[in-house]
């Protein structure tokens, strides 16, 4: 095997496994300290160019084609696919295909997310202390209060560039500053469906978003165009992680390589010395380092580590993905123009802090407490997403211009905590391998009855929020299944949300846990997971800002 | 002159997706370029690049140089998917390394040789038994009809852009994009 080094031809200092917002975080913290630092990503770059003066890549379009029906964000589900299945009675797997995958591209997954990022509340990180246990599932509260990570909030809200009203959300948790930008124009649907909610008493206020509201950082503002979550940003208006990853290389102590493929962690026994990775030329070769870095989401670094023989009985397990309950309404006398936008802009808490309706409705459904998640307000606006729900025939091109589905449609996701179930996980696939020839990720995931019964409590109260706004039909719609298989066909058991955390959980103590509370694993102190893999509870919020959060305290715990 | 399919399939499929799609007071799928968006498809690597992906950062048709037009080119990872999904697996181990996998073109091909060489002629009454009765090859073309039909043009569908104007659709803004008005106000 070829050994391959680093910057310079020296041994680096980390080897940083993904391009996302973990990994980079991390990246941009480690060379500002003069770290050098190699970024495996195993996806292509279509965000920036690699050489001095790493202008910004003109490759991303308003182009539903390339972006939804022809995987130009990656991962391809025919090059790497996973694999899904309920519980051992399914056999092997139930499911080959795109298992909620994430992009698989310098960037990862914030290039194309539509970026809300709000903070954690203060009780997410000991759910167990607050709320108490439920059967069946591994409720702990986190080695690491909200006020340990409220500094690193603050400071990655800056370096992707955040807009919020910090006086807008009455249960956000306590800040110690105010958002870096002002918040970006409301969605025309988010103005009528904000004022529904807040008539039957809930808290509705702008999405913190990662997209720029002013010129921030020598981006631009953005301007609306509507293709933002599934998307990359034509005019790079959005800063996770594009902010971070230029700012890396900008200190010539980082380089990116591309289509690079880390497919082991090698170890001394006591500690890691490098990777082996097989580059687009399909050879596999190694590079040693002081640290490994992994930040490959929180599917593909469990993954990482299986294949690398870690054996903590833990790694992979405790799997979470946000329960997403959909309530639309159809609204014959509007049109919402929801292709202008920024997909989301309003968002409420409510159903993440139980009252006494839902203390009820977990009695009832025999659990000691219950907790949804944040509701986002709307969704994108595309045609040939609608195009594909109505029937084929003379009725096709009616429905498309009266647009029930799409311009004249209003909806509510709940993105409803998942809670940390042991036998639900990630392991390696026994039979289905990537294109490469390594064992692919297999998904084993049933929702707890606690799901369940939130998405049943909280499903009609979105629906009665879109029938206060004046919708003529609801309709809810509780976890839909992935989309695409290799060959069309679509799981209905495979959650649909792209929130994955869990798998490789955090704690202090090393029987319960992989990972420490500066994500180092136990077993090998000098590889730090830097990603939502280290979760130990799932909250309802998106588990972007907080990962970040995590990410900027495990690399500055790295370099002080 | 189709790219990939024959003449003949060429226009059994132009009467296929406008019986999916059939013109009212706007344009159906031949007249907006429908076949040509799947035909451009089963052929996408008779162009270099492939046209598998336009390009960016702007089309031109709200400002801005015009780059959809120019095709990315594909890695050699890109290239071994997009071809396995275009033309089969073909028995060739690289492409099977998960089983057999049947193309888009043998899909097409035989397809529109079960629905008949006649079914051009046929009234549309007999045209919509034929294709209820090979529901799994409707659903497929429907699938990449309602991307020909809406999706940007550089990829042979959606003529000028009339798919998109019918419906009250701008298609794609940037750089233009929408201002904080338009988006707020109803
Ligand atoms: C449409 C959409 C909308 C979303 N909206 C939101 C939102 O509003 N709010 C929110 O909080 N979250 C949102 N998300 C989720 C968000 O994208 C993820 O939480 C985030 O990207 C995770 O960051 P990460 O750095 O942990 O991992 P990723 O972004 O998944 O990046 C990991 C990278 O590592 C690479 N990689 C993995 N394994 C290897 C390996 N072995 N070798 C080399 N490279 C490897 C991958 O290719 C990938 O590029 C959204 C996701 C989608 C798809
Ligand atoms: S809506 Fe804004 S942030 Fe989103 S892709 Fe368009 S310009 Fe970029």
């Amino acid at each position: 095997m070829d050994r391959s080094r680093g910057i310079g031809g020296v041994t680096v200092d980390a080897i940083i496994v993904g391009s996302g917002p973990g990994g980079s975080t991390v990246a941009d913290i480690l060379t500002a300290a003069g770290w050098s630092v190699v970024i495996f990503e195993k996806g292509r770059n279509h965000l920036i160019d690699l050489e001095h003066p790493y202008r910004l890549a003109d490759d991303f379009s308003n182009d539903e084609i390339k972006f939804i029906n022809r995987h130009f964000l990656g991962p391809d589900p025919f090059l790497e696919p996973r694999t899904f299945r309920t519980g051992p009675e399914d056999g092997d797997h139930s499911f080959v295909g795109d298992v909620n995958s994430i992009p698989s591209t310098v960037g990862g997954g914030g290039t194309h997310a539509d970026g809300k990022v709000p903070r954690f509340r203060e009780e997410d990180f000991g759910l167990l202390s607050t709320y108490g246990p439920q059967s069946g599932a591994s409720v702990a509260d986190w080695p690491l209060t909200y006020a340990d990570l409220e500094p690193f909030y603050a400071d990655v809200e800056r370096r992707i560039g955040v807009t919020g009203d910090a006086a807008a959300n009455p249960l956000a948790a306590w800040r110690s500053g105010p958002y870096p930008m002002p918040p970006g124009p409301s969605m025309y649907g988010a103005v009528l469906s904000t004022a529904a909610a807040e008539t039957l008493g809930y808290h509705p206020y702008p999405a913190p978003g990662a997209t720029n509201s002013v010129p921030y950082d020598g981006r631009p503002p953005c301007n609306n165009c509507g293709f933002c979550a599934f998307f990359g940003c034509p005019i790079h208006a959005k800063g996770d992680p594009v902010a971070m990853l230029q700012r890396a290389l900008m200190t010539g102590n980082a380089e990116i390589r591309p289509e690079t493929f880390v497919s082991r962690i090698r170890t001394d026994g006591r500690r890691a010395t490098g990777v082996d990775f097989v580059g687009a030329d399909g050879v596999e070769r190694s590079m040693d380092a002081r640290y490994v870095v992994v930040a490959g989401g929180a599917v593909e670094t469990p993954r990482l580590l299986l294949l690398s023989g870690f054996d903590h009985p833990l790694i992979g397990r405790h799997l979470m993905v946000h329960f997403q309950t959909i309530a639309a309404g159809g609204f014959a006398d509007l049109r919402f123009h929801a292709e202008r936008g920024r997909a989301v802009t309003h968002l409420h808490d409510d159903a993440l802090v139980p009252d006494d309706k839902s203390r009820k409705a977990a009695t009832q459904a025999g659990l000691p407490w219950m907790r949804g998640g944040i509701v986002e307000h709307g969704g994108p606006g595309l045609p040939i997403l609608e195009a594909k729900l109505y029937r084929w025939g003379p009725t096709h091109k009616e429905n498309m211009r009266r647009s029930p589905l799409r311009d004249r449609l209003w909806a509510f996701t709940m993105q409803g905590e998942d809670l940390p179930v042991a036998t639900n996980r990630i392991d390696l696939d026994p039979t289905v391998r990537d294109v490469r020839g390594f064992p692919v990720a297999r998904y084993t995931y049933k929702p707890h009855q606690h799901e369940l019964a939130a998405s049943a409590h909280h499903g009609p109260r979105m629906a009665a929020i879109l029938e206060a706004m004046g919708a003529e039909w609801t309709s809810v719609v509780t976890s839909p299944g992935s989309i695409e298989g290799p060959g069309g066909r679509a799981s209905v058991d495979a959650p649909m949300s792209r929130h994955v955390m869990g798998t490789v959980r955090m704690g202090e103590d090393p029987a319960t846990s992989v990972a420490d509370s500066n994500g180092r694993l136990h077993q090998l102190p000098n590889v730090v997971i830097a990603d939502s893999s280290v979760f130990v509870t799932s909250s309802g919020y998106g588990p972007t800002l907080t990962l970040a959060a995590l990410a900027a305290r495990f690399a500055t715990a790295m370099v002080s | 002159m189709p790219t990939w399919l024959t003449i003949d399939e060429y226009r059994t499929l132009t009467a296929v997706c406008e019986r999916l799609i059939p013109a009212d007071q706007t344009p159906g799928a031949a007249e907006v370029g429908v076949p040509d968006y799947i035909d451009g498809l089963l052929g996408a690597f008779s162009f270099d690049p492939p046209r598998i992906w336009a390009g960016g950062s702007f089309s031109g048709r709200h400002g801005g140089q015009p780059g959809f037009a120019r095709f990315h080119c594909l890695t050699a990872l890109d290239e071994l998917a997009w071809r396995t999904r275009i033309e089969g697996s073909l028995g060739r181990p690289e492409r099977e390394f998960n089983g057999l996998v049947v193309g888009l073109q043998e899909r097409y091909r035989e397809g529109l040789a079960a629905l008949g060489p006649d079914f051009c002629d046929c009234v549309p009454d007999e045209q919509v038994l034929r294709l209820r009765s090979l529901a799994t090859f409707t659903q497929l073309v429907y699938d990449h009809s309602c991307e020909g039909m809406y999706g940007a043009p550089e990829y042979g569908g959606n003529r000028d852009a009339i798919a998109w104007s019918s419906i009250g659709f701008a298609g794609d803004v940037e750089p233009r994009g929408w201002t904080d008005h338009e988006v707020s106000e109803a």
